[in-house]
C-alpha cells in the first residue's frame, strides 16, 4: 500500500514539527495547578524565586470542575506542559503508580526537608502512596478542607434569634451538630430579609466532576460511613459503605437539599455557592476553606458580617472533606533541576510564612502553630479545628471509577430523589465492588 | 481495473483529453489532487476506525502501563447489559426527537414568514442567525447562568410573561424539567439553521406553479397541502437529517449546561461515553461503545438518505 | 392582470408576518443581548439578585478578561506602589491587584493560528480532490462521496479516542499542528461536497479552450477554474472556519495549554472567588464578533455552506 508509506512520512513529518515546537517551550518553568485565588497568590509568591534564581516561571491554571480531567489528560498523555503539578490528593495513587510523578524522598533526605514538620494529616492526604507509607510523592503546598459560612448579622438580630429560639427551644448560633446545622437551614428558607427572600445553605450539588460527593461525605463521615473495614479495605465494603449510619447521613443530606437550599441549587459547586452566598442568597454556606481570605474581603457579606465554623459533628463523631493538594515534580519535565529548587525553595519556613500571608493556606505547622496566628484572622480558628479533622476519598490508581459511580448514585437520590438511599449506597457498594474485581483488588 | 480509487481515476479519464495533455499526465495529477485528502482521511478516520475496532476486544486501559489482554466479546455484552448505556440511549433519543420536532416546527413557520418578503426581511433573517454562530460550549455554559432561579434571566421572564413565580420552579434542577432545559437551549440554538433551509425550499418552488393552482381555484389552504408542503419536502428532510446527526454526536452544549444531570437524566451517550474513556480511562470498553454508536448513527442515516432519495425522485 | 399577481402576498399578510418574525428576532436576541450586557456589569452586578437591567457600565469584566489577578491582602497593602495604569486602577478598586496577563490573548492566538491554518489547508485538499472528482469519470463516484460525508457523522468522542492515542504516539498531543491536522481532516468532508458542487458548474468548456491553447492541465487548473470558484472557494472557507473556530469537544480532549483554543478556556474564566461572568461575558463577546462580521458578509451563501452544498440557488 502506498497509502501506508505516505502516512508514515506524515506522521514523522509532523513528529519532528512537534519536537521542535516543544523545545520552544523549554527554559521557562511550568506550574500547572487549578485557577483560583490561591494560585493567583502564589504567581505574586513566586516572583521571589523568580527573582533569586532567575528563572522565568509560567502558570497553566485550570479550573476545577475540568481540573482533574485536563490534567490526569496531561499526565496520560505523557505530555510536556506542566515540570511541577500541584495535583489534588486522590491522584496521588495513579501518579504514583504510574509513574507520572517523581519519588521525592531522596531529594527530601538531601535538601533537610522533613515531613515531620508538616501537618501529619497533609502529608497522609497529599504527599502518601501508599498511605501510611513513608514513600512521598509530593510536598504539602495547599491545606485545604470543606467548612462553613454564616452571615452572622442575620444570626445575631435580635427577632430571628427570638423567633428561633420558641421554634427550636435553643439559640440560633453556630449549629452543635448537623441535625441542628438542619433546623437552621430550613428556618431561614424562604424567609424575607429586608424585602428580599432568602434560603437555608448553599451546598455542594454539582454532578460533573466530584462536587455532589466532596459534600454529602461530610455528612456521611460523621453518621458512620466508612470506605471499608479498615482492615480489609478493598474486601469488605457491605455494612461499611452502606450501613444504617451512612443512610441516616444521606437522608439528611438529602432533606437539606429538599428543605432548605436555594430553588435551583442542583448542580453547585465551588463559584456557585460563593455567588449565592455573595449576592445575599443564602444564610449559610459550604465551601473548602480557600474561599474564607475572600468572603472576608467582600464588602457586601464581608467583615464582621461573617462566621466561620468546621463540619458539625453527627452521630459518629466529627469529620470533614480533606481539599488541597501536594506539589510534585512530573516524571516528564526537561527541567528537573528547576523543578527541585523550586519545591527546595517553597518549604523554606519564611517562605510558607509569606505564603499564608499572600492569600495561600501553608501545611507546615511552624506556621500554623505560630503563637497568634488562630486569631490572626476572623476565619484561622475554624480553619485548625477543620483541619484536625479530615478524612480523605479514594485515592487508588481506579479513584475516578471510584468517583463516577458516586458522582451519580448520590445525584440520583439526592438531587434527581429517585429510590432510597439504602438502594443508592448498596447500589454504590455493587459499583465499587466492581472495581476492584477489575483492578484484581479482591 | 485495480482497486485503487486513484487509478481508477485516471484509468477513467478519456483518453482523447488526456493525450492533449502535456506536463505531468493524468494519473499524476489524480494522485496529486485527490491524494492527500485521501491520505488524511485514512490518518484521520479510517486508520483510527481500525484501531477503535480492534482495541474493543481488549482490556486495555489508557492510563495503565499493564500488558492489553483480548476478552472477546464481553465489552460489548457489558455495554449492552448496562442499564446506565440504554438511560443514556433513551435521554438521547428524547433530546433529538423533541428538538427535531420544535426546530421544525418553528423554523418552517418562520421560513414561511420572511418568505412573505415583508420591507427588512433581509436584515431580520440575519439576526435571527445569530445564535448559531456562538461555541456551543460556551452557550451551554452562559446558560446555566440564564437558568437560575435567582440571578437568572429566564425564570424572570417567564414570571413576566405567564406569571409563574420565578422561584417556584429550576429548569436544570428539577427532574421534570431538565430534559426539557436541554431542548430549550438547543431550538434557541439552532431553529434558525432549520429555517434556513425551510427558506431555501420554499424560495425554490417557482411561482407558475401557484399561478397554475389558482386558474384552477384551489384555495389557498389546499394549495399549502398540496403544493408547499410536498414541494419542500426535501428540505425540510434534509433539516432534519443533519440536525440528527448533529444532535446524535451532541456533546459541548450539554456538558456545560447540565453536566448530565439531575442525576442522569441528560446523560447523553456522548457524555456517557467520555467519562468511560477519558476519566474511567477504560478505553477498551469505550472503543466497544464507540463502535457501537457508529454502527448506529451510520445505520439510521443510510435508512434515512435512502428515504430521502426515494422522496427526491418523486 | 397587469401588474398584479397571486403569489405576490397582500399588505395585510406581510404586516402580519413582519410582525411574527420580528417578535421571534426580540425573544431570540435576549439571551445574547444579556450576554454582551453581562460583559460591562461589575462581578457584584452580574451575580445580583434579582437581576439588574438597569446598571452602571463598567469594564472590569474585560480588565478581568486579559489579566489575573490577586486580592490585595493586608500584609500586601504597605509593599504594593500606587497603581500606574488605567486597568490596574480598575483592579485596585475591586481590591485586587494585577499579577500578570490572563491566557485569553494566547487561547485566543491560538484558536487564529489552528482555524485559518485548518482551513487554509482544508481548503486547498479540498479544492484539489474537489477539482478530480468533478473533471475526472470515478467509478464509485457518489460512495467515495457518501464515505468522505460519513465521516463526519461520527460523533467527535469516538473519534478523539483512538486519536489521543495516536497522537500520544507521534508526540501530537497538546500541539497546534495536531489539532490543525485534526481539524482539517474533519473540514475536509465539507469542503470537498462543496467545491465540488462549485467546480460542478463552471463549463468544462473554459478548460478545454485552455487546454488546445497549450496549457498544461496544472496550469488550466489554477489561471481558468481557480478564480471561476473564487466565490465558492471564499464561502466554503467561512464554513470550515466556523467549525474549527467553535469547536470544543477535540479541544477539551486533546489539548491542554500550549494548543487550547478559545472554546474550552472561555467557560473557564475564573476570577478572584468564584465564576468570573462579566469576564466570560467579555470573552464570549470578543469571541463571537469575527464569526458575526461574516455572517453579515457572506449571509447570501449561508446556504449553501450549511446544507453540505445540497441547496442550490
Amino acid at each position: 500500500m502506498k497509502a501506508s508509506k505516505l502516512l508514515m512520512a506524515t506522521a514523522l513529518t509532523a513528529a519532528t514539527v512537534s519536537g521542535a515546537n516543544s523545545a520552544a517551550a523549554e527554559g521557562a518553568l511550568t506550574l500547572c495547578w487549578a485557577a483560583w485565588d490561591p494560585a493567583n497568590a502564589l504567581v505574586e509568591l513566586s516572583k521571589g524565586f523568580e527573582a533569586e534564581t532567575n528563572t522565568d516561571m509560567s502558570f497553566e491554571f485550570v479550573p476545577w470542575p475540568n481540573f482533574a480531567d485536563r490534567m490526569l489528560n496531561e499526565l496520560n498523555s505523557n505530555g510536556t506542559l506542566c515540570d511541577l503539578l500541584i495535583g489534588d490528593s486522590q491522584w496521588i495513587g495513579g501518579a504514583a503508580e504510574n509513574g507520572n510523578y517523581v519519588k521525592l524522598n531522596d531529594f527530601f533526605d538531601q535538601e533537610g526537608i522533613s515531613m515531620d514538620d508538616f501537618i501529619p494529616a497533609t502529608v497522609t492526604g497529599y504527599a502518601e502512596w501508599p498511605k501510611g507509607t513513608p514513600n512521598y510523592w509530593a510536598l504539602p503546598a495547599y491545606a485545604d478542607v470543606v467548612g462553613w459560612t454564616y452571615r452572622r448579622d442575620w444570626f445575631e438580630r435580635a427577632d430571628l434569634q427570638a423567633e428561633f429560639k420558641e421554634t427550636y427551644g435553643y439559640d440560633l448560633g453556630v449549629p452543635a451538630d448537623l441535625e441542628q446545622l438542619v433546623d437552621i437551614a430550613q428556618f431561614f428558607q424562604g424567609r424575607d430579609i429586608d424585602g428580599t427572600t432568602v434560603y437555608g445553605a448553599a451546598i455542594y450539588t454539582e454532578r460533573g466532576s466530584e462536587g455532589i460527593t466532596m459534600g454529602v461525605t461530610n455528612a456521611l463521615y460523621n453518621y458512620g460511613f466508612q470506605y471499608g473495614n479498615p482492615e480489609n479495605p478493598y474486601g469488605e465494603l457491605e455494612g461499611f459503605v452502606n450501613n444504617a449510619g451512612a443512610v441516616a447521613g444521606l437522608e439528611l443530606y438529602k432533606e437539606l437539599y429538599d428543605t432548605g437550599t436555594p430553588p435551583g441549587s442542583s448542580n453547585w459547586y465551588m463559584g456557585e455557592n460563593i455567588d449565592a452566598y455573595k449576592s445575599g442568597q443564602v444564610a449559610m454556606q459550604m465551601n473548602f476553606a480557600f474561599i474564607w481570605p475572600g468572603v472576608n474581603a467582600d464588602p457586601n457579606v464581608g467583615g464582621d458580617n461573617t462566621g466561620y465554623f468546621a463540619n458539625p459533628t453527627g452521630p459518629a463523631g466529627q469529620f470533614a472533606q480533606l481539599g488541597g493538594q501536594g506539589i510534585s515534580v512530573v516524571a516528564n519535565t526537561d527541567n528537573m533541576e528547576a523543578a527541585m529548587a523550586y519545591i527546595k525553595w517553597f518549604a523554606q519556613a519564611e517562605v510558607q510564612a509569606q505564603w499564608t500571608a499572600m492569600g495561600g493556606a501553608s501545611a507546615m505547622r511552624a506556621v500554623v502553630e505560630a503563637e497568634g496566628f488562630a486569631d490572626k484572622e476572623p476565619y484561622n480558628q475554624a480553619f485548625l479545628d477543620s483541619m484536625a479533622i479530615v478524612k480523605d476519598f479514594w485515592a487508588e490508581p481506579s479513584y475516578a471509577s471510584l468517583l463516577l459511580p458516586m458522582q451519580s448514585r448520590m445525584h440520583n437520590y439526592v438531587i434527581a430523589g429517585q429510590g432510597t438511599a439504602q438502594e443508592a449506597l448498596d447500589g454504590l457498594v455493587a459499583d465499587w465492588v466492581e472495581v476492584f474485581e477489575d483492578e484484581g483488588l479482591r | 481495473m485495480s482497486g485503487n480509487p486513484i487509478d481508477r481515476v485516471a484509468e477513467a479519464t478519456p483518453p482523447a483529453i488526456a493525450n492533449k495533455v502535456r506536463g505531468l499526465s493524468d494519473r499524476a495529477i489524480a494522485w496529486l489532487f485527490v491524494g492527500p485528502s485521501i491520505v488524511l482521511l485514512l490518518a484521520v478516520n479510517i486508520f483510527p476506525l481500525i484501531w477503535t475496532i480492534n482495541l474493543s476486544f481488549t482490556n486495555f486501559k489508557a492510563n495503565r502501563l499493564r500488558d492489553v489482554e483480548y476478552i472477546g466479546t464481553r465489552n460489548y455484552e457489558r455495554i449492552l447489559t448496562d442499564a446506565d448505556t440504554w438511560n443514556s440511549m433513551q435521554a438521547t433519543a428524547h433530546f433529538l426527537f423533541w428538538t427535531i420536532f420544535f426546530q421544525v416546527l418553528i423554523g418552517f413557520t418562520l421560513a414561511y414568514l420572511i418568505n412573505k418578503k415583508f420591507k427588512g426581511n433581509d436584515m431580520w433573517t440575519t439576526i435571527i442567525v445569530l445564535p448559531m454562530m456562538l461555541s456551543p460550549a460556551v452557550v451551554g455554559n452562559f446558560w446555566t447562568f440564564l437558568y437560575q432561579p435567582q440571578i437568572g434571566l429566564f425564570n424572570y421572564v417567564v414570571e413576566f410573561f405567564t406569571g409563574i413565580e420565578s422561584s417556584s420552579f429550576s429548569m436544570i434542577g428539577d427532574v421534570n424539567l431538565a430534559p426539557w432545559s436541554i431542548v430549550i437551549v438547543d431550538t434557541w440554538m439552532w431553529t434558525p439553521f432549520v429555517m434556513l433551509i425551510c427558506l431555501a425550499g420554499l424560495r425554490s418552488i417557482p411561482d407558475s406553479i401557484y399561478e397554475a393552482a389558482e386558474c384552477d381555484r384551489a384555495s389557498k389552504w389546499r394549495q399549502f397541502w398540496t403544493l408547499t408542503i410536498p414541494m419542500a419536502l426535501p428540505f425540510l428532510m434534509l433539516a432534519v437529517l443533519f440536525r440528527g446527526i448533529e444532535n446524535f454526536k451532541m456533546f459541548d452544549l450539554v456538558v456545560q449546561l447540565t453536566g448530565g444531570g439531575p442525576g442522569s437524566l441528560t446523560t447523553l451517550t456522548s457524555i456517557d461515553l467520555k467519562r468511560e474513556a477519558f476519566e474511567k480511562w477504560r478505553t477498551g470498553y469505550a472503543s466497544a461503545y464507540a463502535v457501537i454508536l457508529f454502527v448506529t448513527v451510520f445505520g439510521l442515516a443510510s435508512i434515512y438518505v435512502k428515504a430521502l432519495n426515494k422522496v427526491k425522485e418523486r | 392582470m397587469s401588474g398584479f399577481s397571486v403569489t405576490e402576498p397582500s399588505k395585510r399578510q406581510k404586516w402580519i408576518a413582519g410582525l411574527l418574525v420580528i417578535t421571534y428576532a426580540m425573544v431570540t436576541l435576549l439571551p445574547l443581548l444579556w450576554i454582551i450586557a453581562t460583559g460591562f456589569k461589575s462581578p457584584e452586578d452580574a451575580i445580583s439578585y434579582p437581576p439588574k437591567v438597569v446598571f452602571t457600565p463598567s469594564v472590569e469584566g474585560y480588565v478581568n478578561l486579559f489579566t489575573s489577578r490577586t486580592r490585595v491582602t493586608s500584609s500586601m497593602e504597605e509593599t504594593l506602589a500606587p497603581p500606574e495604569t488605567w486597568y490596574e486602577e480598575v483592579a485596585r478598586d475591586a481590591g485586587t491587584t494585577i499579577v500578570g496577563p490572563s491566557r485569553y490573548g494566547q487561547r485566543f492566538l491560538n484558536s487564529v493560528v489552528i482555524g485559518f491554518g485548518s482551513t487554509f489547508l482544508a481548503i486547498v485538499f479540498g479544492t484539489s480532490a474537489a477539482y478530480a472528482f468533478s473533471r475526472f469519470k470515478v467509478p464509485l463516484k457518489d460512495d467515495l462521496l457518501f464515505f468522505i460525508l460519513s465521516t463526519r457523522m461520527m460523533p467527535p468522542i469516538a473519534v478523539a479516542i483512538p486519536m489521543f492515542l495516536m497522537f500520544r504516539e507521534l508526540g501530537l498531543n497538546d500541539t497546534k499542528l495536531g489539532m490543525i491536522l485534526l481539524y482539517t481532516a474533519v473540514n475536509l468532508s465539507l469542503s470537498v461536497w462543496l467545491l465540488k458542487g462549485f467546480i460542478d458548474e463552471i463549463p468544462f468548456e473554459y478548460e478545454e479552450a485552455a487546454l488546445i491553447d497549450g496549457y498544461t492541465r496544472f496550469q488550466a487548473f489554477y489561471k481558468v477554474v481557480l478564480p471561476q470558484a473564487a466565490t465558492g472557494i471564499a464561502s466554503t472557507a467561512i464554513f470550515c472556519l466556523i467549525f474549527a473556530w467553535n469547536e470544543y469537544a477535540f479541544a477539551v480532549l486533546l489539548t491542554s495549554g500550549n494548543a487550547q483554543t478559545a472554546p474550552p478556556f472561555i467557560p473557564t474564566i475564573i476570577g478572584v472567588g468564584g465564576q468570573d461572568w462579566p469576564a466570560v461575558a467579555a470573552g464570549a463577546t470578543i469571541f463571537l464578533i469575527p464569526v458575526m462580521i461574516f455572517t453579515i458578509l457572506l449571509r447570501k451563501h449561508l446556504l449553501r455552506g450549511i446544507t453540505f452544498g445540497a441547496v442550490r440557488k
